[in-house]
């Protein structure tokens, strides 16, 4: 099994950071990011992931809140995966960048260069924006102001499937940028004092509806030649968007129906990609709330809504619960087809620290989870192989 | 009355993706792999540099149609490698070069920010304004600014992502777990900005890092280059390093300060130079010649031979004479990606000089190309060197300089084992840092912070 934890601030409960061991003025130092993921590889996690967004936190939809009560203000993702990088051996870093606003050619050398500086242990999660005040800070697009009520009408429907296709281009760009330079273009030739053989490096010319790129990167082809994109999906059109573009894709399945549907229906867009031989991990998304016993576990999320005025609901199911049960969940849904699971910690650091030191041991005892880091880099973690570069021979698909 | 001694600031330039860097030397190492950057820092900050400073370039050059092979190609992401510098030092500076033209105000804000947020305050920004519709085919917006626009646009690009940096003022967070108020302000972060390049406006995410902004720097060399520094940089990455030179560009920089209500302390002038280091100064001419060899092979003379004859030169024999024909004066077609071609400003006049020299000393087109171009600044033992960088420097030729290595990633170990000590005798170079931040470092006044009251201030959005 596949185990990952999504780190975002203090936690993913909006109270988290008022917790007695939580740190709530560290969240903009080095320090706390540094100590979240050296936890994350002592438990031998496959990856991180890190939440990003280019706008506020906020409790509302689609637009911003005037909370005092919750964390507010982050940091840019790449940046903090980039700054615990050299710190780390093992783990994977995943940041989230927003495509909608963001440059392909930027994002595409930065996570390249993510890759170099973690020696291969670098992904990128891809994320979509369609609020008008993430747009209002970029004054280049305008967005209708979005509601729940509008959704499903064709107007929505459009808008929703024009973006996923922009992720789609971007991330085409993002990976032929990738692989614009061949493994061994720099050749450092004395003899004809040529540095590199331009025949191994390539134009990629991409010419689509938002953007062209002519390339090439750079950056020379990063270590692990692809490094892992991911996505979160919660519907048809988004799981397109995994089934053509993703490694992983992350999912929120509600029980091990739901989720062995969601699979199913991944498995076929990505058919209909023309994917079907490649790998592709579908990961659950859970919020997790862990205690010594499930009424303990329970107890403290209940104190945690009385702090924060709401019961805590989530995209995710919220589990709460001992790591036993856990455990018992996570082999369950597994049966459904999922590869691994990207546990979202309520708080932090009391249940990072319940997943790496109660979980981890509790699934090696029942032989479902690592007891080393057996692999080089992230893409061999995750059992996927190093691609060989779509530009290296003519009799490879172009594309 | 005797002036005091001024300071030197010295910093380390990540060897560039140009023919001062040699690669094919047998100890050159890895220009993209985070081992070279990291030893390179490492050395810089136990040599005690102000700071470590990368370059930057969106468009892989080409000359004649083809991609530039001759000179080291491919480097990194700014800001992730200078993020990741900073877990391996822990005073030095980290400066960055970010064009004004292929980004947008507040994604670089937040990069910024973050980047000194992550560093303790050691983040710098050296604004640059390559608007060229060559690099442009790599970005959604293509080639969409003229040139004539770009320090317009570089000018309002900084201010606005200022705006973006002062929105927060340092004292919203509250993170008081008791009283459950983490945000002292229920909107913080707020700015409006519009006008001809940038129509913002909302709230910024990043709350202030700890010095307030980046460092500024200014890289370019036209009139309106040093006016955009004048007007709002800390410091200017020049190409003036000789004593009459770089007097004359100080002085000229200095004097348009007032103009703006600055005082000549408020910006340093700190030139690009490179070294040769021996254990005699006749050692070290040798070498000298013999590093230039390396730099301008005989493939690398045609190429620059037809940056300035803006024609194919491939036909001609490196180790023969310069071509009768005259350079073609029409458009620049030859060389592109490239911003030192537009350095040459009466290529005929060149052409005319060049050719001068070669006949009057009998120069082939390699010995004359190693005679025109770029012959290192400091040469000599290390006391020659230490004395020769004193001197500019007392003399108002610069306030330090920005050392380029020609070895990756070697090639600064030995003038911080054998310069560095010798500046520091003279008392005119620190033996530890001043402060923690760059800003402090670099003998800057810390920016106004927390006191600034939320109504006022020339940012702050209206509503
Ligand atoms: C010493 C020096 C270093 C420079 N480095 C860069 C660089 O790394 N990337 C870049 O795009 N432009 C660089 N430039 C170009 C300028 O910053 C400037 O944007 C460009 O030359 C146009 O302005 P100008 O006409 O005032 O020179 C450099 C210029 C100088 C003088």
């Amino acid at each position: 099994m596949h185990l990952s934890v999504a780190l975002d601030g203090a936690g993913w409960h909006p109270a988290a950071w008022r917790e007695p061991r939580a740190r709530p003025a560290d969240l903009l130092t080095a320090g706390y990011w540094t100590d979240l993921v050296t936890e994350a590889e002592r438990g031998l996690l496959d990856f991180v992931t890190f939440e990003d967004g280019l706008s506020l936190q906020s409790s509302r939809f689609g637009e911003p809140d005037q909370r005092t009560d919750q964390v507010r203000g982050r940091l840019d993702a790449v940046l903090i995966a980039a700054r615990v990088a050299p710190l780390t051996r093992h783990v994977g870093l995943i940041p989230t960048a927003v495509v909608t606003h963001t440059e392909p050619f930027h994002i595409s050398k930065a996570i390249a260069t993510l890759d170099y500086v973690s020696e291969g242990r670098a992904g990128l999660r891809v994320k979509v924006s369609r609020t008008p005040h993430e747009a209002a800070h970029f004054g280049r697009r305008t967005f209708p102001p979005l509601s729940l009520a509008d959704r499903g009408t064709p107007a929505a429907a459009q808008e929703l499937a024009d973006a996923f296709d922009e992720a789609a281009d971007y991330v085409q760009v993002v990976r032929q940028l990738w692989d614009s330079w061949e493994d061994d273009a720099e050749i450092r030739d004395g003899a004809t004092g040529r540095f590199i053989d331009i025949g191994k490096l390539h134009y990629i010319d991409f010419s689509g509806r938002w953007f062209s790129v002519k390339g090439p990167s750079i950056t020379p082809r990063p270590p692990q030649g692809q490094p892992v994109v991911a996505a979160l999906a919660h519907a048809s059109v988004p799981y397109q968007l995994v089934a053509r573009s993703a490694d992983i894709g992350f999912v929120t399945p509600h029980d091990s129906a739901h989720a062995r549907q969601i699979v199913s229906e991944i498995r076929g867009a990505q058919q209909h990609a023309g994917r079907a031989d490649e790998p592709l991990h579908v990961f659950g998304d859970l919020v997790v709330f862990l205690g010594t016993d499930a009424a303990a576990a329970r107890r403290r999320k209940e104190r945690l809504d009385d702090l924060a005025g709401a019961v805590y609901t989530s995209d995710a199911l919220v589990f709460t619960g001992t790591a036993a049960e856990l455990a018992d969940l996570l082999l369950a849904w597994q049966q459904a087809g999922l590869a691994g699971f990207r546990l979202r910690p309520g708080a932090i650091p009391d249940d990072l620290e319940a997943i790496t030191r109660d979980l981890v041991p509790e699934l090696q005892r029942r032989g479902a989870f690592r007891r080393a880091y057996e692999a080089p880099d992230l893409r061999a973690l995750l059992g996927l192989s190093r691609p060989a570069n779509r530009y290296a021979t003519l009799a490879e698909d172009p594309a | 009355m005797t002036k005091p001694l001024k300071q030197i600031h010295l910093a380390a330039h990540f060897p560039g993706v140009n023919n001062t860097t040699v690669w094919s030397d047998p100890r050159a190492g890895s220009h993209i792999e985070f081992s070279s950057f990291a030893h390179l820092a490492r050395t810089a900050e136990r040599a005690k540099f102000d700071f470590f400073f990368l370059a930057e370039g969106l468009r892989l050059r080409e000359q004649r149609g083809r991609i530039y092979d001759l000179d080291v190609v491919g480097r990194p992401d700014t800001f992730t490698v200078l993020a990741a510098l900073a877990a391996v030092t822990d005073h030095l500076g980290l400066a960055g070069t970010i064009n004004s033209t292929f980004n947008e105000p507040y994604e670089v804000a937040r990069q910024f920010a973050t980047l000194d947020h992550l560093s303790g305050g050691r983040a710098a920004w050296n604004v640059v304004t390559s608007w060229d519709a060559f690099t442009g085919e790599n970005f959604r917006r293509g080639g969409f600014l003229p040139q004539e626009a770009r320090y317009e646009r570089a000018r309002t690009f900084l201010r606005t992502a200022c705006e973006l940096f002062d929105s927060w003022h340092g004292d919203e967070i509250a993170a008081d777990k008791q009283a459950g108020v983490f945000l002292a302000d229920p909107r913080p972060g707020r700015f409006s900005h519009h006008d001809a390049h940038f129509d913002i406006s909302g709230q910024f995410d990043v709350p202030r890092s700890p010095q307030g902004r980046p460092v500024i720097f200014q890289a370019g060399d036209s009139d309106e280059g040093r006016e955009f520094a004048a007007s709002s940089a800390d410091a200017i990455f020049s190409r003036h390093g000789t004593l009459a030179d770089g007097q004359a560009f100080y002085a000229d920089v200095k004097g348009r300060l007032a103009r703006y209500g600055r005082t000549p302390d408020q910006l340093l002038i700190l030139p690009a130079a490179t070294f040769v280091l021996a254990d005699t100064d006749a050692e070290a001419a040798d070498l000298a010649h013999d590093v230039r060899l390396q730099q301008v092979s005989g493939a690398t003379a045609i190429a620059f031979l037809e940056q300035l004859w803006n024609r194919d030169l491939s036909g001609y024999d490196p180790d023969g004479p310069l071509p009768e024909i005259d350079p073609d004066v029409g458009e620049h077609t030859i060389a592109r990606g490239r911003a030192s071609v537009r350095m040459h400003r009466d290529p005929l006049a060149t052409a005319r000089d060049w050719r001068a020299k070669a006949a009057a000393e009998n120069l082939s087109i390699r010995e004359l190309i190693v005679a025109v171009t770029g012959r290192q600044s400091f040469i000599g033992s290390a006391s020659t060197v230490a004395a020769d960088i004193d001197k500019l420097v007392q003399a108002d030729a610069s306030d330090g300089f920005i050392l380029v290595p020609h070895i990756t990633p070697g090639g600064l170990d030995e003038f911080a084992d054998k310069v560095v000590p010798l500046l520091q005798e003279r008392g005119v170079f620190r033996t530890e840092y001043e402060g923690s931040t760059l800003r402090a470092n670099l003998g800057l006044e810390p920016l106004p912070g927390k006191a600034v009251p939320v109504q006022s201030g020339f940012s702050r959005a209206a509503s």
